[in-house]
């Protein structure tokens, strides 16, 4: 019990710090692959300083409430997920998370959000498959749902469940909101929504964004631990590396390609859902 | 020290130019200039910006968009005349649906000269804008309104000198504008 209570405090408070660095490190590795410079490290922590000193501006007073809602559904799916939880009850937190921002983005009544809301709600029906066949494999390979008796098992996931963690890694792609999957609002300036889903969100509620995004960032990190955990140290240094690995490989492949339409991210979002993590799941099932 | 000078985003409108100084702005994204180091970050959106960079005059057309951006953008924030058709209209001066400089419709903080301004006295106008962005927040903070920059018509023989000198003319403008800055 007392561990779990440290390692959902150790969430609370580390998960923002490590989440704005890894952020800035995206940006620095970013620059650095365009050959520029690149801002500093705490960049990111900066920005959202700067927007908590900026006015506030909404165009209706609801707006806020919805946000402040889709960062406590973040931060309550990343604090099941370290207490220990169901990963069923994780994902569904965090989806109803995501609603919220998409019912924010919505409520502006502004025509950029609303596009970009309605393309969140594409990526979310993309990935949310993948998210669910991950959490099933890890049943049908451990019999468990909950991140307690998933972290202490005595055989190491990833290889048997190759396929899953594949699929993992290509949502990942959208739910960091990376190019080419970055539809509904992207990191980088210039798209043809302004700025998608948070075109409307101004100084304090932009930041409240920005800090759900480190949590959110975090958590899904955990999800890729996970595979590697086999109740040995060795399994916990593996896995923390691969998530680092994990990460860079999305800001490599967020520099390399350009974005798609939506109806690539759906599709093929589903086609890897339906080939890796189906067959893995079979496989799963005929041989464990 | 407020973090509004460490990462000032920065909106870009482009009136009615010749396009040279709307290609100088982004030159200064570029990785020669890579103004990001700074944390500028150029987005296209006025709400999340703090810097509104004008380049090109204002006409009968545009001077709606610009007064709306220049309105969606929360305080504290900055307006950065970019080239001399921002200034006070350049050679487009005369034509008979020009208006004149930004001024004509918004508070401009900060004169860019030059045509095309060139990167280096681009960047040097948002770092002069920075420091009235600095004064403008420390005045919200103190709960008074924000410094609003003086209407000022733009001199008629300014272009030569002003081009001459880019450092010192926008250095005087600060001066002038921001007050404490
Ligand atoms: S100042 Fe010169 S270069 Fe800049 S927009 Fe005007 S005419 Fe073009």
């Amino acid at each position: 019990m007392v561990i779990k209570v440290i390692s959902v405090i150790a969430y609370l408070v580390l998960a923002p710090i490590v989440g704005c660095i890894l952020a800035g490190l995206d940006r620095k590795v970013s620059a650095k692959m365009q050959r520029r410079v690149g801002p500093p490290i705490l960049q990111p922590y900066y920005d959202v300083r700067k927007l908590f000193e900026k006015e506030k501006m909404a165009p209706t007073r609801y707006q806020d409430f919805y946000i402040i809602a889709y960062l406590v559904f973040l931060i309550g799916a990343g604090a099941i997920f370290f207490a220990g939880g169901d990963l069923l009850l994780v994902i569904f937190t965090e989806t109803i998370g995501a609603a919220f921002l998409v019912i924010a983005a919505y409520s502006s009544n502004s025509p950029y959000a609303e596009v970009g809301a309605e393309r969140e709600l594409l990526q979310m029906m993309a990935y949310e498959p993948m998210m669910l066949l991950t959490a099933v494999g890890f049943y049908m390979f451990h019999g468990s749902f909950t991140v307690d008796d998933l972290v202490k098992p005595d055989t190491m996931a990833f290889l048997p469940m190759i396929g899953l963690f594949i699929g993992f890694i290509y949502i990942l792609t959208i739910k960091f909101r990376k190019s080419p999957f970055d539809l509904s609002m992207s990191h980088h300036a210039h798209q043809e929504l302004v700025r998608g889903v948070t075109t409307e969100f101004v100084g304090r509620t932009m930041g409240w964004i920005e800090v759900s995004h480190w949590y959110e960032n975090i958590f899904l990190l955990g999800f890729i631990f996970l595979f590697f955990c086999n109740g040995t140290v060795w399994g916990c240094v593996i896995g923390a590396l691969v998530c680092i690995a994990a990460y860079f490989l999305e800001v490599f492949i967020d520099n390399s390609f350009a974005r798609m339409k939506w109806q690539f991210a759906f599709k093929s979002a589903w086609i890897v859902a339906i080939v890796l993590g189906m067959v893995n799941i079979f496989i799963l099932q005929l041989v464990f | 020290m407020a973090y509004v000078t460490k990462s000032p985003w920065v909106v870009h409108y482009d009136g009615s130019s010749c396009n040279g100084c709307d290609i100088e702005v982004l030159a200064c994204l570029m990785p020669m200039y890579d103004v990001e180091r700074f944390g500028i970050i150029n987005t296209g959106n006025p709400k999340h910006a703090d810097v509104f960079l004008v380049t090109g005059s204002v006409n009968e057309q545009n001077k709606d968009v610009v007064r709306q951006i220049y309105e969606q953008m929360p305080e504290p924030k900055v307006v950065v005349a970019v080239g001399i058709c921002a200034c006070h209209g350049g050679v487009f001066r005369d034509a008979y649906n020009i208006l004149g400089g930004v001024d004509t419709v918004i508070p401009v903080d900060c004169y860019v000269p030059g045509c095309a301004a060139r990167p280096e006295a681009i960047i040097d106008g948002v770092v002069k804008g920075l420091g009235i962005l600095q004064a403008k927040r420390e005045a919200m903070v103190n709960g008074a309104k924000a410094i609003p920059a003086e209407e000022e018509a733009p001199a008629e023989e300014a272009p030569a000198e002003e081009a001459a000198a880019p450092a010192e003319e926008t250095a005087e403008e600060i001066k002038e504008e921001g007050g404490e800055a």
